[in-house]
């Protein structure tokens, strides 16, 4: 049988396999391999939250989804056009996202009696129990396959084993066309000085692999995906936890202020507080606290001594920290809280999206005490959502929340790598000195921010603290001082509004149905946006990264729509939130609460349903 | 002297009930603070004082410097942020038994095993005094409480044994009426470099009058309690005529001159000893049959959480290539689209 090559734009790989059958790592090389090679591409680990659940089980089992095309790609694909099982759990975990005209890799040596038992299945032919018959199956004895490559590779067999995915990676190259060198650039990057011989080890297993798909001709159709057509520049892969580390350390630059990050390991946060913990030589410091509460509380100390502080977690962490986040507010000290969220709540499920910590952000606190929160959209943008965050915190006096999310923090996409000569200054309103009795509750008239004192500075000597205040920072528990500067905290935080971007409509300035979404849902409803208009729908869409001010012409977008349909991962917050601030609209609402991103066609058949 | 008293007392009259232990602490921390500018070279501005809630936690307001009067609890972690975000400062602590050992007792031993460098005063008054009356980590077996009508059925911390528990580098324990002692004591544990614990004896005159009385009698106190000086012999009692000295392994009171006991027989105070288990004895001696042991029991010298945190800046930044953020965008795998 000769193979057919068939040029597309746009393919979806599914890689599944047991928890420690390194499917992260396999999916993460193919989709830099595809980046590197040109092609647009979007990501996300769907991974099991234990280390190494049961071995053969369907909990323990971890996926990685990756997207490519030569343009359009804005999500990591709904359903994948090749699925890689490495064990029946894998498969029926996984069936359910492989389309119709799928392409199945199974690794027979896995699909013993036993392993089938553990995955669950009740017969011995998870193939047919599956329904699956019809997709084409490769059915490959990849770990044989695997060792019989290495035979003479000096390895023990139990390491041996453990390189099977990258026969499997291998297998995949070939099928979709991709140049090994990237991958081979890696292999050397990561074992060239320590462990060379693994080199030349990996090399070897990935191009017999690459070479056993060609020869068994089982592969009816390789895929060509051509490079996109690129903006110039130069360009980089990037995930969302590392681009909101990165966009903290840039604010710090800008702003000239050191960076300080207390936090304690949560996931999905936790690669944040790890790439933090990297960059000292930019004058980075973090604390690794005991808690969650340390966490914040050593920023808030750091924030009063003249640190840019930040503290990272996700909705758990937020819950603990939220005293200590009434604390920064009435203080009034500049500090960015990053919640990544999870699944919810309580322990929920920590490895999975959700978008369920809203109101928790929004009103999860005592006492009148509105906090900013603005949100990042994708892997990319959690730079600039960083950058703005801490912007905003300095420049107004006040803790802000980054609301990321699993989805963005674990997802990667090419990035157009950007030049901090473009970004805006950060001015901190620090002050030096002052005439009379330093009063640490005088405000900008502009701003309503209070001023920046910091420990250190003659003459500038005050309290702070939870208790309420006069302006001149004595301590007051009279009723109309109260009032006042309850008012006053609340009005900085409006005035907010005054110094972010309108709010943008993709699409017609009037229309039908206007699609309201926020966060990291951004890149399903680009893409069902842009299905239901080819439909011939009468539609617009339009995606708030900024939450609490909300930009200050919403009321005057959404007077333009019949239909408004706010869609989100959760059971309706967001929705909420724009009733209870404009009362004088309906609004519909698409949700979904399963740990899981959108599907572009539940969006696309939600709105057609209304 | 550069600074008095004076210059530290804020223009706030302190809200504590008359009779209170804190008013004397407060006092004894204005009268040291100058001493630790002149010795230690600080300017008043770069003093800095936090607490967290409770009555001792006020004490911010009263000292004319920068403060910081937070949550509950929460003063440890807000102190280790301050001196790790600005080193050059003189960080001090107010906290009581409530706030450090019960909410904040977790803060507590981590600042303590990261030998973070700050001072931490501990007022100790073994009950709530701000909520009214309800027993304290550090609240007696069977003391009656409103929170214990019938007793409480607890054991209290002995705050220095948990500060050693915690590898604590410097301990010292005083009464709130030990006015020189306590300057002392402070001036001791702004010098210390690392985590400093001063655990002050206070009274509440109001829920837990006399709770220190068995050794604050000024009648008995000679004979009751042990000041505790680093090289002296360990002598104690109205007429100096009591020691301590080691027996079996266990600590014993001894009269000198009887037994063919001498003053070289008994015990050196060796506050530097890095070896805490005779601190511990020492920590957890209590009458009638010991004297409680107060001045600085612990002052041993290790590297610091700040000083390391600077070294590692300083060594990596020796070392990195990246230099800025620019670099940083660009640094491992790019591409160039044309």
């Amino acid at each position: 049988m000769q193979h057919k090559v068939i040029d597309t734009q746009d393919v979806v790989i599914r890689f599944a396999g047991d928890s420690g059958d390194g499917m992260q790592l396999t999916g993460t090389l193919f989709a830099d391999a595809s980046a590197l090679y040109g092609n647009e591409i979007s990501t996300f680990p769907d991974y099991p939250a234990e280390i190494r659940a049961p071995h053969g089980t369907v909990s323990g089992v971890s996926g990685f989804q990756v997207h490519i095309g030569t343009s359009g790609v804005t999500t990591p694909g709904d359903f994948c056009d090749a699925l890689v099982a490495m064990n029946p759990a894998a498969l029926k975990a996984n069936a359910k996202w492989a389309k119709p005209t799928a392409t199945i890799i199974i690794d027979t040596d896995s699909f013993d009696e036993a392993n089938i038992k553990r995955a669950g299945f009740e017969t011995d032919d998870p193939i047919a129990e599956l329904k699956i018959e019809d997709r084409t199956i490769v059915a490959a004895a990849i770990t044989s396959l695997t060792k019989d490559s290495l035979k003479d590779s000096g390895l023990s067999l139990k390491d041996m084993e453990r390189c099977k995915n990258m026969f499997t990676l291998g297998m995949v190259f070939f099928m979709f066309n991709r140049p090994l060198e990237y991958t081979d650039a890696y292999l050397v990057k990561k074992f060239g000085k320590k462990k060379p011989e693994m080199v030349d080890i990996n090399k070897k297993v990935i191009r017999d692999g690459f070479n056993y798909a060609e020869n068994i001709q089982a592969i009816a159709n390789t895929y060509n995906i051509a490079p996109a057509k690129q903006e110039p520049g130069v360009y980089r892969n990037i995930n969302g936890n590392q681009a909101t580390a990165w966009g903290l350390i840039a604010a710090s630059e800008k702003s000239g202020i050191p960076l300080f990050c207390g936090s304690y390991p949560i996931t999905p946060a936790t690669a944040i507080l790890e790439e933090l913990a990297i960059y000292k030589n930019l004058g980075v410091k973090t604390v690794q606290c005991e808690d969650e509460i340390a966490g914040i509380c050593t920023a808030i100390g750091a924030s009063f001594a003249g640190n840019l502080a930040v503290t990272t977690t996700s909705g758990p962490g937020v819950s603990l920290k939220s005293e200590a986040m009434g604390l920064a507010m009435i203080t009034e000290l500049p500090l960015v809280i990053v919640d990544v969220q999870r699944s919810g709540p309580s322990t929920g499920i920590p490895t999975k999206t959700e978008q369920t910590d809203l109101n928790q952000v929004l009103y999860g606190r005592n006492g009148e005490c509105p906090i900013c929160v603005i949100a990042s959209h994708s892997p990319s943008h959690c730079f600039d959502a960083a950058f703005y965050a801490a912007k905003l915190a300095v420049e107004h006096m006040m803790p802000v929340v980054l609301l990321s999310e699993g989805f963005l923090g674990n997802g990667s996409e090419p990035w157009k790598i950007p030049s901090m000569k473009d970004y805006p200054e950060i001015k901190a309103p620090v002050i030096e000195s002052c005439e009379g009795k330093f009063q640490p509750y005088k405000r900008n008239p502009e701003t309503m921010a209070r001023y920046w004192a910091l420990p250190g500075k003659a003459g500038l000597e005050h309290r702070v603290g939870g208790l309420e205040k006069n302006t001149a920072g004595v301590i007051s528990s009279d009723p109309e001082n109260h009032e006042k500067m309850v008012a006053e905290r609340a009005e900085k935080v409006a005035r907010v509004a005054n110094y972010i971007p309108d709010q943008e409509v993709l699409g017609p300035k009037k229309a039908d149905t206007l699609m309201i979404s926020w966060g990291g849902t951004y890149g399903h409803m680009l893409s069902a946006y842009h299905e239901l208009k080819e439909a011939g729908k009468d539609i617009a869409m339009t995606h708030f990264d900024y939450i609490l001010p909300l930009p200050k012409n919403t009321a005057e977008i959404f007077a333009n729509y019949k239909n408004l349909v706010v869609c989100e991962l959760n059971s309706g917050q967001f929705a909420n939130y724009l009733r209870a601030n404009f009362p004088q609209f309906q609004f519909k609402q698409i949700n979904k609460v399963q740990g899981q991103p959108f599907i572009v066609k539940e969006i696309v058949d939600g709105i057609n349903k209304l | 002297m550069k600074y008095t008293a004076q210059d530290f007392k804020s223009n706030q009259e302190p809200r504590w009930c008359p009779g209170c232990g804190d008013h004397a602490i407060l006092a004894a921390l204005t009268r040291a603070l100058p001493v630790v500018c002149e010795d230690l070279g600080y300017s008043k501005e770069r003093v800095v004082v936090i607490s967290g809630i409770g009555c001792s936690s006020r004490l911010p307001y009263y000292v004319d410097t920068f403060g910081f009067h937070s949550i509950h609890g929460r003063a440890t972690p807000i102190s280790t942020g301050v001196k790790v975000a600005n080193p050059t400062l003189s960080v001090w602590q107010a906290t009581g038994d409530g706030d450090a050992l019960a909410i904040g007792g977790n803060h507590f031993i981590h600042a303590i095993r990261r030998n973070i460098d700050i001072n931490i005063i501990l007022f100790n008054n073994q009950i709530y005094g701000l909520t009214k009356g309800q027993y304290s980590p550090t609240s007696k077996l069977g003391q009656i409480t409103k929170t214990s009508p019938y007793g409480t059925v607890e054991n209290p911390f002995t705050p220095g044994a948990l500060v050693l528990g915690a590898r604590g580098t410097f301990f010292a324990r005083s009464l709130d009426s030990e006015m020189k002692l306590n300057q002392d004591v402070f001036v001791a544990a702004a010098k210390h470099d690392g985590c400093s614990v001063c655990e002050m004896l206070t009274n509440c005159v109001i829920f837990n009058d006399g709770a220190h009385n068995f050794i604050s009698d000024r009648e008995f106190r000679a004979d009751r309690t042990i000041v505790l000086q680093h090289g002296q012999p360990m002598i104690f009692g109205k007429d100096k005529d009591k020691g301590l000295i080691l027996e079996n392994g266990k600590l014993k009171v001894v009269k000198i001159g009887e037994d063919g006991i001498t003053v070289d027989k008994l015990l050196v105070h060796d506050a530097h000893c890095e070896d805490n288990a005779m601190h511990l004895m020492l920590i957890n001696m209590k009458g009638p049959d010991f004297p409680v042991a107060l001045g600085v029991i612990r002052d041993v010298a290790e590297p610091t959480y700040d000083d390391r945190v600077r070294d590692q800046l300083a060594e990596v930044k020796a070392k990195a290539k990246i230099t800025c953020v620019d670099e940083l965008l660009h640094s491992g795998s790019t591409w160039t689209v044309e």
